[in-house]
């Protein structure tokens, strides 16, 4: 991670070599540079060494005719042929390493689409625009499109596939070196082609690890986020005047007014811990925080209105929720009135069918 | 200057001994003046100029694209042109220098001009063809301009489906309309020289005497007849997918987008021999003429031209192999690519050895075909690491690929061209250019053109893709140095445009055979030509590069 920014800047000529098959594929791209450079060099040391060497000296010069050489014809045709050979080998052995992914590879889901990547993780993680795997393992892409053909290529890797809308090509790499590299759309897919990039970042395992976690919570604790102003929770917690503020309280004392409507004495205080929270949200009369009136007008939030699931989301929003970052409300919703207890089972009913039609 | 000596030695020679016949006044470019002469004419030498008028205008036009396109790319970020019209700068340039410039450049204006001649017969088989092949190639264009005028294409040149059948603004129909025009001029022009080189050659003109260029002409017509129907019924298929709703290369229709690449490269990889094969054919006969010897291998370049266009049928899938391609096709279009390399570089070296031990003149021409080889043999060159699988996974549609084909397709067949042109130039109108401002010219081509693209392969090589209005900061030093290559490319590439119609006008008048060249054009037509070429059948009797008979030849016309 802390390598990232050496990467992006300054001027380089060749790319980062960050997978298993970069080596392979630069040994052989250098092999055909070395070949290159020397039959380039010879035409034109030859070309030049002629143009001086042979230069007409006198407008009486006739050169000797001279219509071919089997010999020589034979070996220029039969050496070229030769290295063409080595080279078809050697790249199809190359080509055979990154075409052929590895059976132990995590699959990763690639979709490409005017003008985004999106990427999905085996554990639900989701991406757009960037991948983070470790350093490392064996990942494979299956790569798809839905809309125009694209391809999604990592230099620094060597590797490229098209994404083809209604096919599933594939690539594989495995990362060596910590750092961010570039994603790119190497086929041309209209207006905004060139912002069709990403990164990919390749983290240390324990780094990994923690943004797997990470992304888990991030992942829940977004719908928490959506079910707190859906549910409402918004229209008083946002209101210290209202009800109690919901920012760092995970894990600290909270002191306590009322406890299932009867006064405490001051001083009473509680962890508020996950099954705190979730007590104070399935039957919110239980323990009210000192200051404010018991009974609540907080509706209680049984199963039929949050299901297990979402109040674990619930709780992992109110858990991530620091100082200051408590959603303002809007007008989508408005300050509910106190509920009474007919109110509150014709708001259950409601509130019943907007979750089946979820 | 040295040649002119030449010349006038040969001619004083003949002129000693020539009898009665005076030297015709009238020649094709002064029989007929009015406007109507030239644009009806059947002419196959005044309709070779209204395509170097055409062509000339075009790649101006495909130039100034050219140069938006650079100048964007100074900077990382798009902030010259927006992202859609810097699509449509180079989807312009690639359609405009490809379809209006490269396929008909030398073909149509030095293979219109010279083939007759070379063949020794006063023009070519279908001389109204011939005509209606140049209108058809206008109208193309003007259906090109009309896609420009109304907003232009963002497609590439390639007009990839589904992009193009289904998602593209612009006005992708009105030029592919134009493409499948132009395409009818071509495969007019390639069946005109084809029956024109098995019906029209003089007597004594067998197959193997005929010049190289002549060869490669025919490789190229083989070509055009056999390549461009399937371009044009590729770009039927897409009008019938956008317009009638018939699922051919779009998938929710049922159809596939890669159907749409191998019919495209199926005529559009052979077009890049198109655009090649005929500046060869103009190398094999500069590098001849300037070193007074007949060519190395005169049948092995002869039959490698038809090897290329024959394997270059058989090559058009390495240019989809990250599409999905099978992994056995992959390998065997691999294994058919590397074949095409072999003849290209039995050509190399028997230029090569055409030089050794000949009479090597520096004339600009010449310095044109250094240029030539340089840029040839270096666009060659990388294309081994495009026809190799382990490599071309990494390097296509990169710059990489950029480079490699202008240096075959820019740097190889407009040098060749130029080449070609200041060659000829002397026959064509009757006059000499100033020969230092051509080798100036051929210079700053070469210098600049390397600075273009060169950098080029290090970017490919470092991952920047093909078509990128936008790109990272690290890769902004190379893509500098590339554009300041590209000013000077362009100065290089306008300055004959300017020396060239001056010398028309004003130059020296040119002698019949200034280069003391052996085939039929220097040797048995006036510069410029008389209107039907030659007043009897041109003899032919000995092989087409006999440098000893140049004398004796010039002795024999006369009688």
């Amino acid at each position: 991670m802390m390598v990232n920014s050496m990467f992006a800047e300054g001027f380089q000529l060749f790319p980062h070599q960050a997978s298993t098959l970069a080596p392979s594929v630069d040994w052989l791209y250098l092999f055909i540079v070395a070949v290159n450079v020397a039959i380039t060099v010879l035409v034109m040391v030859l070309l030049v060494a002629f143009a001086i060497i042979f230069r007409r000296k006198s407008e009486d010069d006739l050169p000797e005719p001279m219509h071919g050489n089997v010999p020589l014809e034979i070996f220029w045709t039969a050496i070229p042929t030769l290295i063409c050979g080595v080279m078809f080998l050697w790249g199809v052995k190359v080509w055979s390493e990154i075409v052929v992914p590895p059976r132990d590879a995590t699959e990763l889901y690639v979709v490409g689409r005017q003008w985004m990547w999106k990427i999905q993780h085996p554990g639900g993680q989701r991406e757009i625009n960037a991948i983070h795997v470790p350093v490392g393992s064996n990942f494979k892409l299956i790569v798809t499109a839905e809309d125009v053909i694209h391809c999604f290529s990592i230099p620094d890797f060597r590797i490229k596939t098209d994404a083809v809308p209604g096919r599933y090509n594939q690539m594989w790499f495995n990362a060596t070196k910590p750092g961010k590299y570039h994603i790119y759309c190497t086929e041309y897919c209209g207006t905004e082609h060139s912002r069709m990039i990403g990164w990919i970042h390749v983290m240390e395992r324990e780094d990994y690890a923690k943004w797997l976690n990470e992304q888990a919570e991030g992942g829940d604790g977004l719908q928490g986020r959506k079910l707190f102003s859906k549910l409402q929770c918004i229209t008083c917690h946002s209101d210290a005047n209202k009800a109690p503020l919901l920012e760092n309280i995970f894990r600290k004392d909270r002191e306590i007014g009322y406890m299932d409507g009867k006064p405490v004495p001051p001083g009473t205080k509680v962890l508020a811990d996950e099954a705190y929270l979730r007590e104070s949200i399935r039957n919110p009369n239980a323990k009210i925080h000192r200051g404010f009136a018991s009974p609540t007008i907080m509706p209680a939030y049984d199963r039929d209105l949050v299901t297990e699931e979402e109040l674990l989301q619930v709780i992992t929003y109110i858990r991530s929720l620091k100082q200051g970052e408590t959603p303002t409300r809007t007008e989508e919703t408005p300050t509910p009135q106190p509920i009474t207890s007919a109110d509150k089972a014709s708001s259950n009913a409601t509130e019943k069918t907007s979750g089946s039609a979820k | 200057m040295s040649a002119i000596n030449l010349d006038r030695r040969v001619v004083g020679e003949a002129a000693s001994t020539h009898e009665a016949t005076p030297k015709p006044a009238t020649n094709y470019l002064n029989h007929e003046t009015t406007i109507a002469s030239w644009l009806l004419t059947l002419d196959h030498k005044r309709i070779g100029l209204l395509y170097l008028v055409g062509i000339s205008l075009m790649f101006v036009l495909g130039g100034a694209f050219a140069g938006l396109i650079r100048l964007e790319l100074m900077t990382p970020k798009g902030d010259l042109l927006t992202g859609d019209v810097y699509n449509k700068s180079f989807t312009a340039h690639g359609v405009v220098m490809i379809f209006l410039f490269l396929i008909p450049s030398i073909p149509a204006v030095l293979g219109n001009f010279l083939l007759p001649i070379m063949i020794g017969t006063k023009d070519v088989a279908f001389p109204r063809l011939n005509l209606l092949s140049f209108y058809v190639y206008a109208a193309g264009g003007v259906f090109l301009a009309l896609a420009l005028l109304l907003g232009g294409v963002d497609t590439g040149w390639t007009f990839y489906t589904p992009l193009s059948s289904t998602y593209a603004n612009g006005n992708v129909m009105v030029a592919a309309l134009g493409v499948f025009v132009i395409g009818f001029s071509s495969i007019l022009t390639g069946l005109n020289f084809v029956v024109t080189i098995h019906r029209m050659r003089a007597p004594g003109m067998t197959w193997f005497r005929m010049p190289l260029f002549v060869w490669a002409m025919y490789a190229t017509s083989l070509i055009q007849i056999l390549g461009t129907p399937v371009v044009a019924i590729t770009i039927a298929l897409v009008g019938f997918e956008r317009f009638l709703g018939v699922g051919i290369f779009d998938p929710r229709l049922g159809g596939d987008p890669i159907l749409f690449q191998h019919l495209f490269w199926f005529y559009s990889h052979p077009a890049v021999y198109i655009m090649i094969l005929p500046s060869l054919g103009v190398a094999s006969e500069l590098v001849s003429t300037f070193s007074r010897k007949g060519v190395f291998g005169y049948h092995i370049i002869a039959c490698s031209s038809i090897a290329i266009a024959i394997f270059g049928f058989v090559v058009w899938a390495h240019h989809m192999f990250t599409s999905g391609l099978s992994q056995y096709a992959a390998m065997v279009f691999s294994v058919l690519t590397f074949s095409v390399a072999i003849p290209s570089g039995i050509k190399v070296f028997s230029w090569l050895a055409t030089m050794y031990k000949g009479s090597v003149s520096l004339a600009s021409p010449m310095i044109f075909f250094f240029g030539f080889i340089g840029l040839f043999t270096i666009g060659g060159m990388t294309g081994l690491f495009l026809s190799t699988l382990g490599t071309d996974i990494h390097l296509h549609d990169t710059y990489f690929v950029v480079a490699h084909f202008h240096y075959i397709m820019v740097g190889g067949a407009i040098m060749g061209f130029m080449g070609g042109i200041h060659y000829w130039w002397p026959k064509i109108t009757g006059r000499m250019y100033n020969e230092t401002l051509a080798k100036i010219s051929a210079a700053l081509i070469f210098v600049g053109f390397n600075f273009t693209f060169f950098p080029q392969f290090f970017l490919g090589y470092m991952g920047m893709p093909r078509r990128y209005h936008e790109y990272p900061e690290e890769l902004q030093v190379l893509n500098v140095l590339s554009t300041v290559g590209a000013s000077v490319l362009a100065i290089g590439y306008l300055t004959p445009g300017i020396y060239l119609p001056f010398s028309f006008f004003f130059g020296k008048k040119a002698p019949k055979n200034p280069w003391g060249a052996t085939t039929l054009e220097w040797t048995e037509c006036e510069s410029p030509p008389s209107p039907h070429n030659f007043d009897h059948n041109p003899p032919v009797y000995d092989h087409v590069y006999d440098y000893s008979t140049l004398n004796k030849e010039a002795a024999v016309v006369s009688h």
